[in-house]
């Protein structure tokens, strides 16, 4: 009988399962668990399109920074786009499972701890792809929006690769918020940070003392990349604002890394 | 595979069986609550060791410190003759642990199939939904689930892996009694298999029905092991309800008096040896009235046994 086989094969024999299987496993059912949450895919991909459809299409062809309405709002609706896949998908999630259990069993068991948190960031990684892909399939379909190819692939690699210090930040808040506080926590961010970026009401009618704020944001750094890819920004230089994302996610990271060992303090 | 034997193998043989399991000399304090003191638990391999005891009692943090969750503030734990933590050890280990909360939206086979990837020989998964009794639950989702159903699926994710260790903390708490009853029988199973399991509870209804030794554990330490029977006999007993004159503290003191505490007017005294009692009391208080003698069920002598004054 098979299991009776089970119960006694020699422990020698064993082969350990490989690592990179279980990190694709993980990845996969990560991203149908996040896809079958309504608010989540609702609100991390109908939100930026809607807003897309509205203010990009319907207006499309106003001019902005020497580019078309349509153009310009695909940085900026692609900047907050990723942002919100990569806060929901990593910070909620975390803070729940950490706050009711269910890391403790993830824990007890053989899964390599890493897997866990590369099937957040990747799932993150692929709803923020879908999210801008989308957006640019409305603008050049319906906004005559026009981008080279190479521009094109740029532009998805930009806000594909900027989705991950918002991961990093994610983690950051999921490692200090409750489990049902999370989405509180992470709007509280998210929305003034989008705002003061210059995502919603173009950076050049925001205020004079919120301009000077927006510096520091990194949604602003990410979406300043963004639209210099299609044909607009406020000239920065490419490498400062990089380097302030980059920056962004290490003190993240940092951050995310206390609450961590906070966690194992009390857990024991 | 000679596989009638194997069945016949496990069967509570009395030959020397290894350790696979311990905590030794363990202290555990969290703040400044002493959650285990001077803690000294062994499992034997192929065998139910049950820990039994009353809520709070340090049950979960016994099983945490043997999972690797904690680490012991003094002593020391071994798994497999090694650290707990340790991937290896992990892997021949399955836990069923109390949990608030498990991804809803994933399915029951989804579950299994992500747990029994971590595993390097797990059952497939038709044989661990058969195991956990829930085949029929193959498709649903978790969130979808009555709470029974997610007891069996937490069950299922302890066993996907085909471990040699099983823990399983308070696994039965919330089922009702045919359910809790089906649990059993799938874990006797499991030890027909040759597994051994670890199992908290605080029925001893359960310790009972499925243990091969008890460790009782009141306030972080133990208070009584050894096999079921044993341990019912040193709580059985019988309550003694009587008016009396006589002080509470000069009946705790007789002979075979287990524990005695106040019911209204009266007193109820909880004796291992009746009649000695009864003599006692008949002799020291001539106007002893109201005698009622009845059988101690087994949960008041549980109780009895994990109070606080201990010898």
């Amino acid at each position: 009988m098979a299991t009776a086989s089970h119960a006694i094969r020699p422990v020698e024999s064993i082969n350990p399962p490989n690592p990179i299987t279980i990190c694709l496993k993980e990845a996969k059912y990560e991203f149908l668990k996040n896809l079958r949450i309504p608010m989540y895919s609702v609100s991390t991909m109908v939100l930026p399109i809607m807003f897309y459809v509205l203010f990009g299409l319907v207006m499309g062809r106003q001019m902005i920074g020497g580019v078309s309405m349509s153009a310009y709002l695909i940085p900026a609706y692609g900047t907050f786009g990723v942002m919100g896949a990569s806060l929901f998908g990593t910070a909620a999630s975390l803070a729940s499972e950490r706050g009711l259990g269910w890391l403790q069993v993830k824990k007890a068991s053989p899964m390599p701890p890493f897997a866990y948190f590369f099937a957040k960031v990747t799932m993150s990684v692929v709803f923020s792809t879908v999210d801008v892909l989308l957006l640019l399939v409305l603008g050049m379909t319906f906004g005559g929006v026009h981008l080279p190819a190479v521009v094109t692939a740029k532009l998805i690699l930009t806000l594909v690769a900027g989705s991950l210090p918002f991961c990093a930040m994610g983690l950051a808040i999921g490692y200090f918020a409750g489990p049902t506080s999370a989405p509180a926590f992470i709007n509280i961010f998210y929305l003034p940070m989008s705002f003061c970026s210059g995502l919603w009401i173009p950076f050049m009618f925001l205020p004079k003392f919120i301009q000077k704020i927006a510096v520091l944001l990194p949604p602003y750094h990410l979406s300043q990349l963004a639209f210099r890819l299609v044909g607009t920004s406020n000239g920065q230089s490419q490498v400062a604002h990089w380097e302030s994302l980059i920056g962004f996610a290490m003190i993240c990271l940092g951050i995310a890394w206390v609450g961590h060992l906070r966690d194992q303090k009390a857990n024991g | 595979m000679a596989t009638p034997q194997i069945f016949a193998v496990h069967q509570r043989q009395t030959a020397a069986r290894q350790h696979v399991a311990r905590l030794e000399n363990i202290s555990k304090k969290f703040g400044e609550v002493q959650a285990l003191l001077d803690f000294n638990f062994s499992v034997r391999a192929g065998e139910l060791t049950a820990l039994l005891g009353p809520n709070g009692a340090g049950k979960t943090t016994a099983i945490r410190l043997l999972l690797g969750l904690a680490r012991p503030t003094a002593g020391r734990v071994s798994v497999f003759n090694r650290d707990p933590t340790n991937v290896a050890t992990r892997m021949r280990v399955g836990a069923m642990l109390q949990v608030g909360r498990v991804p809803e939206t994933l399915r029951v086979r989804e579950h299994i199939d992500l747990f029994s990837s971590y595993y390097p020989n797990p059952l497939p998964i038709s044989e661990t939904l058969a195991v956990a009794g829930i085949a029929e639950l193959r498709d649903r989702k978790f969130g979808d689930l009555s709470g029974g159903q997610k007891q069996r699926v937490l069950f299922a994710l302890a066993i996907c892996g085909s471990p040699d260790l099983l823990f399983l903390d308070e696994p039965t708490v919330g089922l009702d009694v045919e359910a809790r009853h089906l649990l059993w029988d799938e874990i006797r199973k499991l030890l027909g298999h040759g597994k051994t399991v670890v199992l908290t509870t605080h029925y001893l209804e359960e310790a009972d029905a499925l243990a091969d030794h008890i460790a009782v554990i009141n306030k972080g330490s133990i208070m009584a092991e050894g096999t079921p029977a044993e341990i019912k006999a040193r709580t059985a007993g019988k309550n003694i309800r009587c008016l009396t004159q006589l002080p509470v503290s000069l009946l705790r003191s007789f002979p075979g008096v287990r524990e005695v505490h106040e019911d209204r007017e009266a007193v109820v005294i909880h004796a291992s040896s009746v009649e000695d009692v009864l003599r006692r009391l008949l002799n020291l208080d001539p106007e002893v009235s109201g005698i009622e003698v009845t059988s101690a069920g087994l949960e008041d002598a549980f109780l009895a046994l994990t109070k606080d004054d201990r010898v």
